[in-house]
């Protein structure tokens, strides 16, 4: 086989790969929507109000709940000390009130 | 026939180093026939060479290939010429290392599109008659010096050219195998290509399968050879 | 037009030859780029499917949380208040929640606790979350015990479990009774973490949480469009780690670019000098340059972002983890439902393999136009 065509051959796979992905994509998310109305249920029912991504600090497991300082701690200078806390950031509503 | 016309060439031009390498260079090629140049080193063998391969373009002068005349031309159609007409053979040999003989031969046809199946024939024919069969897929690096220079025949002929060019073809080589590179000239001559031959070695020049010698100094003909 | 299409088949041959001369240089260069590639893609689809996730699912989340506030700070809110706020023309229901965090020193993880509406639990009666139940290796019918807030040993009986598909929102969850609530964190019996509140007419959701904190001025209001928004921007690009990332991203590409664009070595300018005296094309040269990016910055894009997809979707995006987790002990398994679009493949699409293509082909320009002529020199 020539060269060129064993590249065309490895391009055209992985097209086919990727788009065969993305149509899967859309039948297992489609098949979750079930799950996913099952959660919502959960939500409502137990009254939750963020998702549980973290467990190192109340901010990072409750970041909508956060209070309006824990986003810097103690001090506006103070560093994040959990890893977590730099992945998630302070709510929006929290970064307008400080503008 | 090629013909140059007041052939002029000068390298760079209007800077300290400027080198004038042909002054005002008339001379006339016979289709069909060996033309060798020769000369010492600076005489402008190379350049001639060059300009006529289309490598190059004068500083003044006309070059008519047959009717057509074309110093004026641009650069693709000038490249294109250069391709179907003209077949160079480098002092160097100038092979593109780490790619197989087959692919360096192959090389000058690729632009022109044409299928594989034709093209891998013809260069294998190509190789076969250099004796080159057996090497086709094996990498330049590990070849001779002689069967170096096959390749680079076999490359300069992929195309079919009418004219064979080739810059000091024995400089690397010892008698025996500029020998052998004279016979090949002469199975080429036979077949009717023009061939142009730019060496100091007495024994291309001294051939006698060269028609013409044409002595050149200083970027200047001296003695133009002419029978 | 098949001459053009043959063409192009050569130009490529020989730029797959000339790229595997150099095998190792261009391996390597093409396991760098892909790892690029994988992490950005990888943070692509982690963040676009959580917050999918997070807007499908917490659309069920309370309308209103009113929240006290003392010296800045989240304090207990009186049940007192509730009445106040019920007052509101608008509002159809207060209920006072009671939540709060429990630090557990056997398995050094912090859990949260919480006292379910609809759910009857005995007083010694808890559901745990499937989180809780690994780490502390705890099942139906077991008993586990906490330290309650005056130091004394309180002993709790697990009901049951929660479904392992609702990790990602119920994995450190204890669900626990009233008074065992109250038992644990011995909060006075006039006081609740906080209210939710109910409204008649969705439209008025900001209305009447303006009103609330003008009724109680030590309070605030968290509506459910402020929740469903703080997901929107997690993972915003100015997070510490997302920053970190990118730039990190960016450097490895300038990298590449400035080998590329630093010129051509010299026998790369030889090789492109014998291509043209046997009859290529300026414009030849160019196309196999451009190739030559192509099938270096393609094949990347393509491994990397197939190796992303499945990274996320079937490994449990496993090396996002280390960093999610943090220091904590407990961390959701969860799998996200796959939320992707042609859009975001493209953006990643136009922000690798371009550049990269075009930074080969631009320092190639002045090198391919030069006349064969030189070659006969060398």
């Amino acid at each position: 086989m020539r060269k060129s065509d064993g590249f065309l051959l490895f391009i055209g796979a992985s097209l086919v790969l990727l788009a065969f992905i993305l149509i899967q994509a859309g039948y297992v998310a489609q098949g979750d929507f079930a799950l996913l109305r099952q959660k919502a249920q959960v939500v409502k029912n137990l009254g939750l109000t963020d998702l549980c991504l973290s467990t190192e600090a109340r901010y990072t497991r409750h970041p909508s709940q956060a209070d309006g300082h824990t986003a810097r701690q103690s001090h506006p200078l103070a560093l994040d000390h959990f890893p977590s806390g730099s992945i998630i950031g302070p709510p929006e509503i929290l970064q307008k009130l400080h503008d | 026939m090629i013909e140059l016309q007041h052939l002029r060439k000068v390298f760079n031009a209007g800077w300290p180093n400027e080198y004038v390498a042909i002054h005002d260079l008339n001379l006339e090629i016979a289709a069909h026939q060996v033309t060798v140049l020769t000369g010492p080193s600076g005489s402008g063998k190379t350049t001639v060479l060059s300009l006529l391969g289309c490598m190059a373009r004068p500083t003044a002068g006309r070059i008519m290939l047959g009717e057509r005349e074309i110093t004026s031309l641009p650069e693709r159609f000038l490249t294109q010429i250069r391709r179907t007409t003209f077949g160079f053979i480098f002092q160097q040999f100038n092979l593109i290392r780490g790619i197989t003989v087959l692919e360096n031969v192959m090389l000058p046809a690729y632009p022109l599109g044409e299928p594989l199946g034709g093209l891998k024939k013809r260069a294998l024919n190509l190789l076969d008659l250099l004796n080159l069969a057996s090497k086709a897929a094996a990498k330049v690096e590990w070849l001779s010096g002689g069967e170096a220079q096959r390749t680079a025949i076999a490359r300069a002929l992929v195309n079919n050219p009418g004219v064979i060019i080739a810059d000091e073809p024995t400089a690397h080589l010892d008698t025996g195998l500029s020998r052998e590179f004279l016979d090949i000239m002469r199975d080429f001559k036979g077949q009717g290509k023009t061939i142009l031959i730019a060496s100091h070695d007495p024994m291309v020049h001294d051939s006698e399968i060269v028609d013409r010698v044409v002595r050149m100094r200083d970027g200047r003909i001296i003695d133009a050879g002419v029978f | 037009m098949i001459k053009a299409i043959d063409k192009q088949r050569y130009i490529l041959d020989f730029t797959l030859s000339s790229l595997w001369r150099r095998k190792g240089k261009n391996l390597a260069l093409v396991l760098v780029y892909t790892l690029v590639v994988f992490i950005l893609g990888s943070v692509m689809f982690f963040t676009q499917a959580l917050k999918n996730e997070a807007a499908v699912v917490l659309r069920g989340s309370p309308e209103i949380i009113v929240q006290k506030i003392v010296a800045g700070r989240h304090d207990l809110i009186p049940v007192s208040y509730g009445s106040r706020i019920g007052k509101i023309r608008g509002v159809n229901a207060v209920k006072a929640r009671f939540w709060g965090y429990y630090y557990d020193p056997v398995a050094k993880a912090n859990y949260t606790l919480m006292v379910p509406e609809d759910l009857p639990l005995k007083d010694q009666e808890i559901v745990v979350g499937a989180g809780i139940s690994r780490v502390r290796r705890v099942f139906r019918g077991n008993s586990i015990v906490f330290r309650t807030y005056d130091g004394k040993p309180a002993t709790f009986f697990l009901k049951g479990i929660l479904s392992p598909e609702s990790e990602l929102l119920s994995s450190d969850l204890i669900l626990i009774s009233a008074p065992g609530f109250a038992s644990l964190f011995g909060i006075p019996p006039d006081r609740a973490t906080d209210l939710t509140v109910q409204v008649a007419n969705k439209k008025e959701i900001p209305t009447i949480a303006a009103k609330i904190v003008d009724a109680l001025p030590d309070t605030r209001a968290i509506t459910r469009e402020e929740i469903l928004r703080t997901y929107d921007a997690v993972f915003d690009w100015r997070g510490g780690i997302m920053i970190a990332i990118l730039a990190g991203a960016v450097l490895a590409f300038l990298i590449f670019a400035w080998d590329k664009a630093a010129g051509l070595s010299a026998e790369e300018k030889r090789e492109i000098g014998i291509l043209k005296a046997i009859g290529w094309e300026t414009a030849d040269v160019l196309q196999m340059k451009f190739w030559e990016g192509l099938v270096i910055s393609l094949s990347s894009f393509f491994l990397g972002i197939i190796l992303a997809y499945f990274h996320i979707f079937y490994a449990s995006a496993t090396l996002f983890e280390p960093v999610l987790k943090g220091w904590s002990v407990l961390y959701p398994h969860f799998n996200l439902t796959p939320f992707i679009s042609g859009y975001q493949i493209a953006i990643l699409f136009f922000i690798t393999v371009i550049p990269y293509t075009v930074a080969t082909i631009i320092p190639s320009w002045r090198a391919a136009t030069i006349d064969p002529d030189a070659v006969m020199r060398t």
